[in-house]
């Protein structure tokens, strides 16, 4: 925790994913216009009235940009959350018991992760549907894989140290050891796979609605982005239509990411010692 | 001993992942509600024999394990089945579609990977200084920003110099070869430059990652210690033992290449195969995107598995 306060990044990253939560909840309130409403020309310009212009129905785009905030992020951490619980049960299990349960999990795992993610989704979302629900579980089965791998690893090195052995030696049972003393040791890792992942997702699901497999029925970032494109906004020149919220998945993504490397370099001190970086150099030769 | 049992392990590994990924394809789509038959008889003065004859024709009046066999005894023949919207051989049509991607995608990950190597070293050297933060910010802008967005933004910036759509100028008058390579060469710019940008990121955050930890290494501080100069250690000690995680990470990469290459050629409409995939889901071709979707696969797991070797090339202790 010390480190995100020091981390200006990490910090900022945080800073905007809460503001950004909190735009979700008040865009009712924060929205200038009716996002379904025909408020102006088709393909208006950025205009005092309309701060970022109108799309390709004449629907105001800050007001839209506004409202996409609620299904984008909901999207986004749903599946982050499902895709972390079923890759980290995975991965507790099978580092803790090892042996051929471990084995028959990872060799699951690899078999999965290595199946391009996007092409499946594809697949899944043009077969089953591609309501909001179905996009969260499409999206939350192409993303488990990476968390299960390295929470196992995490796991099977947590399991043999001495105070965990001494724990099991007093009798402690396998729930009591995994749910008191790993999954707390385990929890800054799954908030970065989580922070991670809720990229992922986002970005999953802008890339699927680009490609006509969005639910049509709600605003989300990744349907303004189709329709601008779909709907001759280029041709147009009009950059107002998907700028907005081509900006926003990326402002989004980078917070994750930041937020995600700041609690990555917590458990992993070791890649901020090097004998060869130029500073050190400097230090030395002073 | 060791190596030639890593190569088995992996080779039947690498089958299974195959094998679970043709069963997928064929389960995946047989959940669908209805089936082929119920959408082609769908005709003027369609009857319910129609439709009857159409399924034994099609082979649906079968059990499932029986299509399931017939499907992979056609799949080991290379018949793909047809496409529902030209009436073509998906095979036929993927051949062409694979190789407009091919050139796409080499050209992309290399481009990438030179970036990222220059950008990744350059950043682990001046840890700490404004180079690293230059190039880690930009690589992780570039990380974030979606695909089709960047595609979208380099077409309004140089729209107006490059071409923005296809692969060939229709309207060039009895082109000569140097012409046409050149026209071609010129269309391929602005995708591959998409796929580079959008993959060079990762790169450089792995490279100057992965540059760190071995730059830590005891080896390097002897190295130092032992009187090595900078650009000797740089080139000698660390480099080689930091190109064992990029090898991993570009095989890693090949999935999000290949999901990247499905939304550039969708912007610029470029006709490989993610644009056959983009296009058989809008036209719901389902033997069409079934057909891509295996073949996409496949060759994922195929190159996985060659990098896979390459890196027990690069160091052996991989295997054991």
């Amino acid at each position: 925790m010390t480190s995100i306060r020091s981390n200006p990044r990490a910090a900022a990253g945080l800073g905007v994913l809460g503001l950004l939560v909190l735009i979700a909840l008040s865009a009712g309130w924060l929205a200038p216009y009716d996002p379904a409403a025909q408020v102006g020309q088709v393909f208006g310009r950025p205009s005092g009235s309309h701060l970022l212009g109108l799309d390709d129905g004449g629907h105001d785009v800050l007001s839209l940009l506004l409202y996409g905030t609620r299904p984008t992020l909901f999207i986004g951490a749903a599946a982050a959350v499902v895709a972390v619980l079923v890759g980290g049960c995975i991965g507790v299990v099978a580092g803790y018991f090892g042996g051929w349960i471990d084995g028959l999990l990872m060799r699951i795992t690899d078999y999965a992760i290595v199946i391009p993610a996007l092409p499946l989704g594809i697949v899944m979302a043009a077969v089953w549907g591609t309501s909001i629900g179905q996009l969260v579980l499409v999206i939350s089965l192409l993303l488990w894989t990476s968390t299960a791998r390295v929470v196992r690893a995490e796991t099977a090195s947590l399991k043999n140290r001495p105070y965990i052995r001494r724990i099991r030696g007093l009798g402690a049972s396998h729930l009591r050891i995994i749910g008191r003393h790993l999954v707390p040791q385990l929890a800054p890792l799954l908030s970065a796979m989580a922070a991670l992942t809720i990229a992922l997702a986002i970005f999953t699901e802008t890339a699927l609605t680009f490609l006509g497999l969005g639910d049509p029925s709600t605003v989300t970032w990744g349907t303004m982005i189709r329709f601008a494109f779909q709907r001759t906004a280029m041709s147009q020149g009009a950059w107002w239509a998907f700028a907005p919220p081509g900006i926003a998945v990326s402002l989004v993504v980078m917070c994750c990411y930041w937020v995600s490397q700041s609690l990555e370099d917590t458990l992993n001190p070791r890649l901020r010692v090097a004998h060869l970086a130029r500073r050190y150099f400097e230090v030395r030769g002073s | 001993m060791s190596r030639t049992g890593h190569l088995i392990r992996r080779l039947l590994a690498t089958m299974v992942t195959i094998y679970v990924v043709v069963t997928l394809n064929f389960l995946l789509f047989r959940v669908l509600p209805g089936d082929a038959v119920s959408n082609l008889s769908r005709v003027p003065g369609g009857s319910p024999e129609l439709s009857a004859a159409l399924r034994r024709q099609f082979g649906l009046d079968q059990p499932l394990w029986e299509q399931y066999w017939i499907y992979l005894g056609r799949l080991l023949h290379g018949d793909l089945g047809v496409s529902f919207t030209t009436q073509e051989p998906v095979g036929d049509r993927l051949m062409v579609a694979f190789g407009n991607t091919l050139p796409l995608v080499a050209a992309g990950l290399v481009l990438a990977l030179l970036l990222g190597l220059v950008t990744g070293t350059l950043a682990a050297w001046f840890r700490g200084g404004w180079v690293d933060r230059l190039s880690t910010s930009t690589a992780i802008a570039f990380y974030s920003v979606p695909t089709h967005f960047l595609g979208l933004l380099l077409i309004l910036l140089l729209g107006n110099q490059l071409p923005t759509q296809g692969m060939h100028d229709e309207f060039l008058i009895d082109p000569t070869w140097a012409a046409r390579t050149a026209d071609l060469v010129r269309h391929m710019v602005l995708p591959v430059v998409t796929i580079a940008l959008i993959v060079f990121g990762q790169y450089t955050l792995v490279v100057r990652s992965s540059m760190l930890e071995t730059l830590g290494d005891d080896h390097v501080l002897t190295a130092r210690a032992l009187g090595a100069g900078p650009v000797r250690t740089l080139t000698k000690h660390v480099l080689p033992n930091a190109m064992l995680p990029i090898t991993t990470l570009v095989a890693l990469s090949l999935g999000g290449l290949i999901g990247g290459s499905i939304l550039v050629e969708t912007v610029f409409s470029w006709p490989g195969a993610g644009r056959a995939m983009y296009e058989s889901v809008v036209q719901r071709d389902y033997p069409m995107l079934q057909g891509v979707f295996l073949v996409l696969t496949i060759s994922v797991v195929t190159l996985n598995l060659l990098a896979d070797l390459l890196s027990v090339r690069l160091d052996p202790r991989v295997a054991q």
